[in-house]
């Protein structure tokens, strides 16, 4: 079997590449998906301070800088090894709900929204945020207010929209006061109305997308989140919890800190992207999702009224506890901004919000920790190891988007065999390999979300492993 | 008294007076980096860098240069400007300045020179040096990737606190801010923790241990302040 020689499409950080291998009968042999990109923050975070590192790594990405931002800051705890005020947990439990919520709507409404509802075969030059505004002006509006809303929550928090490094090893840089707390409160209830008609209105097109349910990556494998102790849905705390695609709980109650317990990488040679699997399961048997549709399957109750009823609509939706199709992620991020906003509103009277002890001081006292996080596209791994005065030694990250990289494979493969045709990369293909990929936000670096399209490049390789076509999209 | 012009402007300077100091009475700004009120001037930066026109042109640091009798001087122009910024630029290829996660983000006088004269980017290749950071201390952290060799630190811990604790080594661009005779500051025999240095330290080089990016706000006029209010011993 001839091996296929793939150049990396431009040096550009955040480039897609697809190929896809056909057999002697023109149907799909093998379809990947490749990442282009190496960026070296695990090597050049060397030498720095830990204290330094919140802000050192959110610069890894400019869509979810807060995500690196607490993950560092819990590394940071672990190796203080101080007792965290719980004032400092719930603020930064609250700007997490707040990113969350941004960067989801985002995702739905900024670049998948013209997709879902403009329809895949649509002229491109409609199909974009501009066609969707003129279509549907109202969703387009709504996306906007709702990520303003996220952002809001953000900035009230950490001074700055981009980039706050107000999360800290051992707590926050500085509180939150009655006025910025009032400020969150008021704009609870738009935001509310808006993700409760943005969810009806999905709900009753779920009908419409029964196709894309099926081929957009719809697969058995295990889900992988943290769960709070007592199972309810949880993005800051708690332990790791693995259910298979029944929805059997095959590991439960796991440390975070003990991630290389049960978590192991394999490497491809051709992508850049290292490809996570559940170690016990083995590779690539143990290929596991993470994010919303993950923490969806995993928990046992979303923990608030409405995202538990919406929570009991998406796995009937499904016919089932475990929903397996990638589409759906966007069906959970919805619910999960319903469960963010719900719980944002049940902080907003707890006296703790606005405690002035939000900080402990400490030196070093443990030589490694492990921080872990949900991040809006999954679970978020930050492990440290640093000598006596707090200088990091070594880095090791697992960023959400490598966990599904496995899962991405599989979605880019089902969807060539389903929708591949007399051999052509046809608009309609291409765009749903895009979408198939954009089903799961993928984070491969702040450019693949700066245009709202992904730059990606698709190859259709004979069986003498020549490419017969090759198209691009900006 | 002394007459002498400034920018086209004349003025009255006593005598001893340096240009820098005869401008900053009279609302002049020259850009100054090594420059810190309260300490002895030492014309290691060049920012300063003035025009005497009838020197023939002749350029001059004004933080080190007493004034004369009938000088003609000129502290803003394009040429000047020019040359500031290369000064700047060299400061900055120099060692590995990045902003963008400095605990002095945003209050770092480097970085507020850069926006002052608009050099926006630098024209020459970096060096990146691999330099460490020295944490050894409890209460302080040096990081010699945003150190410009000032001297600011060493005349304030000699000359205001008198610990004598900091000093150079090595010669050029390898020159290096040192702790005693170069041990890590931690097993400092002389250093009194006051944490002048800090204050002094124009840039990020010098910080408090634990502040996160952008949260290390310096006050180094309490070093003018601490020398006008006790007798001074130079
Ligand atoms: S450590 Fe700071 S004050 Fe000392 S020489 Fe370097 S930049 Fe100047
Ligand atoms: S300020 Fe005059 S040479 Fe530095």
């Amino acid at each position: 079997m001839e091996r296929l020689r793939k150049i990396p499409v431009t040096r550009i950080e955040g480039h897609g590449l697809i190929t896809i291998k056909l057999d002697e009968d023109g149907k799909v042999k093998e379809a990947k998906f490749h990442v282009t990109e190496v960026r070296g923050f695990e090597y050049f975070c060397r030498g720095r301070t830990v204290w330094e590192m919140p802000g050192l790594t959110a610069r890894i990405c400019g869509i979810c800088p807060v995500s690196h931002l607490l993950c560092s800051a819990k590394a940071g705890d672990a190796i203080l090894a101080a007792k965290v005020p719980e004032a400092a947990h719930k603020l930064r439990r609250l700007m997490n709900l707040g990113q969350i919520i941004q960067s989801h709507a985002l995702s739905f409404f900024h670049l998948s929204g013209a997709d879902l509802f403009l329809g895949w075969d649509e002229d491109p030059a409609v199909r974009n945020v501009f066609g969707l505004m003129e279509r549907y002006p109202e969703l387009a509006r709504d996306g906007i207010k709702l990520r303003a809303f996220g952002q809001r929550v953000i900035e009230l928090l950490g001074g700055r929209r981009i980039h706050p490094a107000w999360a800290v090893p051992g707590g926050v840089e500085y509180p939150l006061d009655e006025e910025r707390r009032d400020e969150i409160s008021e704009g609870l209830p738009e935001a509310k109305r808006i993700i409760e008609r943005t969810l009806s209105l999905f709900e009753e097109n779920l009908p419409r997308w029964r196709e894309e349910i099926e081929t957009f990556g719809n697969f058995p494998s295990l889900f992988m989140s943290l769960v709070a102790e007592d199972g309810t849905w949880e993005h800051y705390a708690g332990a790791i919890r693995f259910v298979d695609a029944e929805g059997e709980v095959i590991a439960d109650g796991l440390s975070p800190a003990r991630y290389l317990d049960y978590i192991a990488e394999a490497v491809e040679p051709w992508s850049f992207l290292k490809f996570p699997y559940y170690k016990e399961h083995g590779y690539p048997e143990g290929v596991y999702r993470v994010g919303p549709l993950a923490r969806l399957n995993t928990c046992e109750r979303m923990g608030t009224p409405l995202a538990d009823e919406a929570l009991k609509r998406f796995r009937t939706s499904a016919g089932g506890k475990v929903v397996t199709s990638s589409f759906l992620y966007h069906y959970a991020r919805l619910i999960e901004i319903l469960g963010c906003i719900e719980r944002i509103e049940r902080m907003m009277d707890d006296p703790d919000l606005l405690s002035p002890r939000v900080r402990a001081d400490a030196g070093i006292n443990e030589l490694e920790g492990v921080g872990v996080h949900e991040a809006p596209r999954g679970t978020l791994f930050h492990h440290y190891r640093v000598d006596e005065d707090g200088v990091i030694q070594w880095v090791n990250f697992i960023i959400s988007t490598g966990h599904n990289n496995m899962a991405m494979n599989r979605t880019v493969q089902q969807i060539a065999a389903h929708y591949l045709q007399g051999g052509d990369l046809s608009e309609g293909l291409i765009n749903r390999l895009e979408g198939g990929i954009r089903a799961y936000d993928p984070c491969l670096s702040c450019s693949v979300h700066a245009t709202g399209r992904m730059p990606l490049v698709v190859k259709l390789i004979g069986p003498d492993g020549k490419i017969i076509r090759e198209r691009s999209l900006q | 008294m002394i007459t002498l012009k400034l920018d086209g402007q004349e003025v009255q300077a006593r005598k001893g007076q340096t240009i820098l100091e005869v401008a900053m009475e009279n609302g002049i700004r020259i850009p100054t980096l090594c420059y810190l009120e309260g300490l002895s001037p030492k014309g290691t930066c060049r920012l300063c860098l003035v025009e005497v026109t009838n020197w023939n042109g002749k350029l001059v640091p004004a933080c080190v240069t007493p004034v004369e009798e009938g000088l003609e001087v000129i502290t803003r122009s394009e040429r000047l400007d020019q040359i500031r910024r290369t000064i700047l630029e060299m400061l900055f290829l120099e060692r590995n300045h990045i902003c963008s996660f400095c605990v002095s983000n945003g209050h770092c006088e480097l970085q507020d020179l850069a926006v002052e004269l608009g050099m926006d980017h630098v024209t020459f290749p970096y060096r990146y040096p691999g330099l460490d950071m020295d944490l050894s201390h409890e209460g302080f952290g040096l990081d010699h990737n945003r150190c410009v060799v000032c001297s600011r630190c060493i005349r304030a811990c000699s000359e205001v606190e008198g610990a004598f604790t900091w000093g150079f080594q090595g010669r050029g661009v390898g020159t290096m801010v040192a702790i005693d005779l170069g041990v890590p500051w931690g097993l400092s025999e002389t250093c009194t923790s006051c944490g002048k240095c800090v204050q002094a330290c124009p840039t990020g080089a010098l910080f408090e241990k634990g502040v996160a990016t952008a949260a290390q706000l310096k006050s180094p006029e309490i070093i003018r302040e601490v020398t006008e209010r006790r007798p001074r011993v130079f």
